[in-house]
């Protein structure tokens, strides 16, 4: 059971993120639930390429008396994450900036109050 | 905001240059540890945040331009792929590691099994972390840079 | 080996990584000297365009490529970051190319009085790198990494206009549309890894069991890239997008959402193509139903398309929803070409829909940059506002009228010759789809008749007095006049593009087993 704790975890987060990009009207809530989208994401990765009992990919800090490397961990999900944190940063700052020029227009974060774009 | 209390400033004094050389340091060593390019250099770009929150995002601007921010991280972006198409040019194939096991710059075989970790290893790997190191150190700085400028001048609010 | 060889043997990388180089340098070259850059970015497009030339003539005389990073010979390229190049992929980057090349000639003088130009040279070559990475890749990782590259820069392209709240607006939804997405699209490639320990499109594609988890890849899959492509019900964000950003940017982001479309014939028919054409679900082949599926959203696009462009009275909104409707075609297309697997008409209409991706760039594309001239001389949106521009603007008039009759599909233009195979096909499967399809197309016409009456003729309106109206710049009409010679061309001679073209691409698609044995070496 307590395996599946960070999969339920990975459903609540991506659920919540959704709720709040869905129903909230702030736009910096709405920015707020898709970094939470994303994290839940990233934890299910992460997750994935957790292998009980392995070990770090770094052949010159092998413990000592292990030769081989079966033990170790293939980081393919890990490199992943990384890369997805890393566009995760560049969209992140991409909205936020784009919120500051949306509240220096219109001087509300609220979307019912400045929707232009109708149909 | 100009400038936030003395004992603020007196931490960030002691702080900032810790945190500057942990980040080099995780930069430098991406090839032998966890770590790399992007996560030293997010580190290092850390330490230029607690400049800005510290002393104000115009007194950091009277320092450093922000063009001179993003020359060089076009410089770090140019500086990777040319790595990438200098392995074409020595080794035949696009990011073909060139300098490794050529006992040049990064060039050493490294030993297999549990031993010290050399630092004189890896290749163009290390090369390529330090040219995305640059790239994210600038990258990230501008960011915080501009947007911290943009939400504290007057004109903003209008 | 020759130094001709060598590149051939290199083209794949070098083709993504030609204008990523040009990307960072363009905005180093700014710096110095405006018109250099401008020069730098043309040239940069001009010998990616060689290259894609290059591998083209490769792959489409000696089969499917594989391109493996970082070794020096091909061992094990299941586990290495690959790139896979066949007819389809070269097809695409071909449209993409060609899209790009005519913006960056558009954008010349169209952009000339903006600042901020050095990003944008650096953005939109970023951008054509991320759908040329698309479009070649062989790995789901990579087509989520170039997917997320194209979301951000088409997003920070689409508010290049900063100063106007519905940019802002427009950029604002399609981040948080296309960053949803794409997070969805990490999410299944999870679950993928999750159960094959694989990431290459080939290699899962030969394991791929079809299990209930693959069915909600397939479905988050297909979802996420019609929604990238523009597809009703996930149609929302390309309007806005396209009504409010520049038109050389939209040619640039229309080659996004074609590689988008792409991504839906890879994800169909390669990846899925084995096991949804043997397995059965409810007394039916699975191909079946998923191609109905398919043509059900494909019709319902089509019809608030066309029903959305008649009541729309800004110009290039309304071109947008015309362009949503067109996306419909190709969908109608490969729906059918899929529902009916095994049959000739299936190949027919894939045929068709492939053509009509090539259609659909050259003829939206002109209705958007004719749209552009307009917009360049009278700095006015709604139809409304213009009036008479018939009369100074002569060769626009000639452009628009071009393109009109080809987006409605009237011979002798490229929009007929692709429209016809399409309408004939999905006769032969059901008549009632080709009536509507028919319909609607008559109904594009009667839109843009429109447009042409009331922007074109009648009284001439807001002559401002200081400077009167003129004509478009020259380097506007080149751009137009290529996408306009090009339709005529394939108008006249569409045996031509669709026998060196269309044919190897549409066998491309339909022998996934070459594909896969690219990699799998022999199925």
């Amino acid at each position: 059971m307590i395996e599946y704790i960070p999969y339920i975890a990975v459903v609540a987060m991506v659920f919540i993120g959704l709720y709040a990009v869905v129903f909230r009207r702030n736009l910096i809530k709405i920015v707020i639930g898709i970094t939470i989208i994303e994290s839940g994401v990233n934890l299910f990765l992460i997750t994935l390429g957790y292998r009980g009992g392995g070990i770090a990919p770094i052949y010159t800090s092998l413990p000592a008396g292990t030769t081989y490397p079966e033990e170790m961990v293939l980081p393919v999900p890990q490199a992943l994450t990384l890369t997805s944190i890393v566009i995760g940063v560049a969209v992140l700052a991409l909205m936020l900036s784009l919120v500051m020029h949306i509240y220096r227009k219109y001087g509300t974060l609220n979307v019912r109050k400045m929707r232009r774009l109708k149909e | 905001m100009s400038s936030m209390s003395k004992i603020v400033r007196t931490m960030t004094n002691i702080l900032f240059p810790l945190t500057m050389i942990f980040g080099l340091y995780v930069i430098a060593h991406g090839h032998l540890t966890p770590g790399g390019g992007f996560q030293g250099g997010a580190i290092v770009a850390s330490a230029c945040a607690l400049l800005v929150v510290t002393y104000g995002s115009r007194w950091v601007l009277g320092r450093i331009k922000e063009k001179r921010l993003s020359t060089f991280e076009s410089i770090g972006a140019v500086s990777f792929i040319t790595l990438a198409f200098l392995g074409l040019v020595f080794s035949m194939v696009f990011f073909g590691n060139f300098l490794a096991g050529s006992n040049l710059l990064f060039g050493t075989t490294p030993v297999t099994g549990s031993t010290l970790a050399d630092f004189n290893t890896g290749g163009v790997l290390p090369l390529m972390n330090f040219a995305v190191g640059i790239k994210v150190v600038t990258g990230l700085f501008a960011i915080v840079l501009i947007m911290a400028y943009a939400s504290s001048t007057k004109e903003w609010n209008s | 080996m020759t130094p001709l060889e060598f590149l051939i043997e290199q083209s794949p990388a070098l083709i993504v990584a030609v204008p990523l180089l040009g990307a960072f340098l363009t905005s180093l070259i700014g710096r110095v000297n405006e018109k250099a850059r401008n020069i730098f970015a043309l040239f940069i497009v001009c010998l990616t365009g060689v290259l894609i030339a290059i591998l083209a003539s490769d792959v489409l005389t000696s089969g499917p490529r594989l391109y493996v990073f970082g070794a020096q010979n091909l061992q094990v390229p299941m586990v290495r970051i690959i790139f896979e190049v066949d007819s389809m992929s070269i097809f695409m980057a071909i449209i993409t190319i060609i899209l790009a090349l005519v913006a960056l000639v558009y954008s010349w003088s169209f952009l000339k009085e903006y600042d901020g130009l050095d990003k944008f040279y650096t953005l939109a070559l970023l951008l054509i790198t991320s759908t040329l990475g698309m479009e070649l890749t062989g790995d789901m990782f990579n087509f989520f990494v170039f997917l997320e590259i194209s979301c951000i820069t088409s997003c920070a392209l689409i508010a290049f206009w900063i100063t106007e709240g519905e940019a802002l607006e427009a950029a604002f939804k399609y981040l948080v549309i296309s960053s949803i997405g794409a997070l969805f699209i990490l999410f299944s490639i999870g679950l993928l890894y999750a159960q094959y320990n694989a990431l290459n499109i080939a290699t899962l594609a030969s394991v791929l069991q079809f299990s209930f988890v693959d069915k909600i890849i397939l479905v988050l899959l297909v979802v996420v890239l019609a929604m990238k492509a523009g597809v009703v019900p996930m149609h929302m964000w390309l309007p806005d997008s396209y009504g409010r950003a520049p038109p050389s940017v939209i040619l640039v982001i229309m080659g996004a959402t074609l590689a988008s479309f792409y991504g839906i014939l890879r994800v169909i028919f390669t990846l899925y193509g084995e096991v949804l054409t043997t397995t059965m679900r409810f007394n039916l082949p699975m191909h079946v139903l998923v191609g109905w599926l398919l043509i059900a959203l494909a019709v319902v696009t089509i019809i608030v398309g066309v029903l959305m462009a008649l009541i729309q009275s800004d110009f290039m909104r309304l071109i947008a929803y015309v362009a949503v409707a067109e996306i419909g075609y190709m969908l109608l297309a490969v729906g059918t070409g899929f529902a009916a697997w095994g049959t000739a008409y299936a190949t027919t209409a894939l045929h068709g829909g492939v053509l009509h991706i090539l259609n659909d760039a050259l003829d939206i594309g002109l209705l958007f940059l004719v749209a552009g001239a307009v917009y360049y001389v009278t700095k006015k949106r709604l139809l409304d506002d213009l009036g008479g521009l018939a009369r100074t603007m002569k060769y626009t008039t000639v452009f628009l009228l071009i393109g009109l009759l080809a987006v409605a599909g009237m011979p002798p233009l490229n929009g007929f010759a692709s429209k016809f195979l399409i309408y004939e096909s999905v006769y032969q499967l059901n008549p009632i789809l080709a009536i509507v399809a028919i319909l609607c197309s008559i109904l594009m016409l009667a839109i843009f008749v429109k447009v042409f009456y009331a922007a074109f003729l009648g009284p001439q309106r807001n002559i401002t007095a200081s400077t009167g109206l003129k004509e478009a710049p020259r380097s506007m009409l080149i751009a137009m006049g290529v996408f306009a010679a090009a339709a005529i061309f394939i108008g006249l001679f569409p045996n031509y593009v669709l026998d060196t073209l269309v044919k190897p691409a549409v066998s491309a698609l339909l022998n996934h087993a070459d594909y896969i044995g690219m990699v799998i070496g022999g199925v």
